[in-house]
């Protein structure tokens, strides 16, 4: 390895690190000026609580075991619908790729039921489903499953146009061009499927937890607000950011994996 | 002896607002290991005409015959490999589609006569635009087609690789002893390769022209650019295509 090369290594690295530890002093600069701030009188704790009191909490969820409890809940619920929407999404996706017919028939129902809020249809859910875990993985799996329906669609479609010409001068089947080109060529375009799903799928158990739930983060989230315990609000945030960025860089690993 | 005949090819384009008429009275028959260039201005449907030989699109009109036995191989502007498969499986995509992997013995021929066979476990993207076409040549070989359909195969390469690359294919096409018809705007690359040359008029593309191109020493396409009859044909062919900026 030449000098040159070394020295510009080095220099990557060094970049490297200082993003890395800038990242790293930002939070703490947030956090050191919050309690301070909480310390000093300069915030109403009451209301936009404070480091220390949201790690109290987390430590007095854990002493009555409840904390993994509500993440265990709330995971579980994000785990199902996941999965269901988006296996589901690509599924349909596919068959409608297949059939461009039934596709053109059914796009402008798909564009409406896409634009419509979700939410809205939550008293329905409720009433078919019942106040339970159901209705929360109904919701959160209509939020991602036509979004997904739509993109996959989208992406299979948009499959390079000679590729398929080249299958098509094999003579291959409409089975063998999926299998062979589209799906293994939108692998990259899958992954980020899921990535956006899973920022989708929590809006949806939250959102469902607060309509009907008696556990799960969203649960907490909402019983802190009507008794006023702002801490608790603050502490279901928190672990809620914990774990959404937790599952995303799990695809992440995931996509590095399958790049390799 | 031909083994191809085409009488009166016709090919008309619908869409909503126009008919587009594509191809008007195409009749040409095509002798075995024949090399054929279709020259024409761009835009004219010279690649019509390989789309439905390749049966991707049927005719308007007109009768193509051949025995049902022949086989066609398309090869095409892009070399379209994919990316996520190694240069070996790349070259086995045709076999595996048809269900023909008792070929492979012949890829594997294939790859080591023509100088990939290191290359086997690679990616596409290791390989450079000239060796990425060898593959994709390969790829056309394998199923062991009869008749090549090269649709503008080298216009995605750089000038250089362009003629070392035509050269390239053009010795396998002879070595494998293959019937081939190449559609190409270059009038050079027409002359240098092929045993015929047919030009288009603009659209819709009908046969101004077919010379048979007969040079003094006939060798390989980058040594025929040398030949002295070179230039007279291409002074002709030139004329009949008319260009206009």
């Amino acid at each position: 390895m030449s000098n040159e090369h070394k020295e510009y290594l080095k220099k990557i690295k060094r970049k490297n690190i200082i993003i890395k530890s800038f990242q790293i002093l930002i939070i703490i600069f947030i956090i050191t000026i919050w309690q301070l701030a909480a310390n000093k009188g300069l915030i109403n704790t009451f209301i936009s609580s404070s480091p220390k009191n949201i790690i109290n909490t987390i430590l007095k969820l854990y002493k009555d075991k409840l904390l993994f409890h509500h993440i265990g809940i709330t995971f579980y619920e994000v785990l199902i619908s996941f999965s269901l929407g988006t296996i589901f999404g690509i599924t349909i996706a596919s068959i409608l790729w297949r059939y461009q017919l039934l596709y053109k028939i059914i796009d402008p129902y798909l564009t409406i039921l896409n634009s419509m809020p979700k939410v809205s249809l939550g008293p329905i859910i409720i009433i078919i489903a019942g106040a339970g875990i159901k209705s929360i993985i109904i919701m959160a799996l209509l939020i991602s499953f036509i979004i997904t329906i739509i993109d996959v669609h989208h992406y299979f479609k948009e499959t390079e146009k000679n590729k398929i010409k080249l299958m098509k001068s094999f003579k291959a089947t409409k089975r063998q061009i999926f299998i062979k080109l589209i799906l293994p060529s939108n692998i990259k375009n899958l992954i980020n499927v899921c990535k956006v799903n899973i920022g989708l799928t929590f809006i949806g158990v939250i959102m469902g937890e607060f309509l009907v739930s008696k556990s799960g983060i969203g649960y907490l989230i909402m019983y802190g607000s009507q008794i006023f315990n702002l801490n608790l609000v603050m502490t279901g945030i928190i672990i809620l950011c914990i774990m959404a960025s937790l599952m995303y860089y799990i695809i992440v690993i995931l996509e590095k994996r399958i790049n390799h | 002896m031909d083994i191809l005949k085409i009488k009166n090819l016709r090919k008309i384009y619908h869409t909503k607002k126009r008919e587009l008429l594509a191809v008007d009275n195409f009749s040409f028959n095509l002798k075995k290991g024949d090399f054929v260039a279709i020259v024409g201005p761009s835009g004219c449907g010279k690649s019509t005409i390989l789309s439905v030989l390749s049966d991707l699109e049927k005719p308007s009109s007109g009768i193509i015959e051949y025995d049902k036995k022949l086989k066609f191989g398309y090869m095409l502007q892009d070399d379209g490999l994919f990316e996520w498969r190694t240069i070996y499986k790349n070259c086995i995509l045709g076999l595996e589609v048809q269900k023909k992997l008792e070929n492979e013995k012949y890829v594997n021929k294939l790859l080591k006569t023509y100088g990939l066979l290191d290359f086997k476990d690679s990616y596409p993207s290791n390989l450079s635009g000239g060796m990425r076409q060898r593959v994709a040549l390969i790829r056309t070989l394998a199923t062991k087609p009869d008749i090549l359909l090269l649709d503008e195969p080298f216009s995605a390469l750089d000038s250089q690789t362009r003629l070392a690359v035509s050269d390239d294919v053009y010795k396998i096409i002879k070595k494998e002893n293959k019937s081939a018809i190449m559609v190409t705007h270059d009038i050079s690359e027409a002359i240098s390769m092929a045993d015929k040359v047919i030009v288009l008029s603009k659209r819709p593309s009908i046969i101004k022209k077919i010379y048979d191109i007969k040079l003094d020493n006939k060798k390989n396409p980058i040594e025929n650019r040398k030949d002295k009859n070179f230039a007279y044909y291409y002074d002709l062919i030139w004329k009949d295509i008319d260009y206009h900026v």
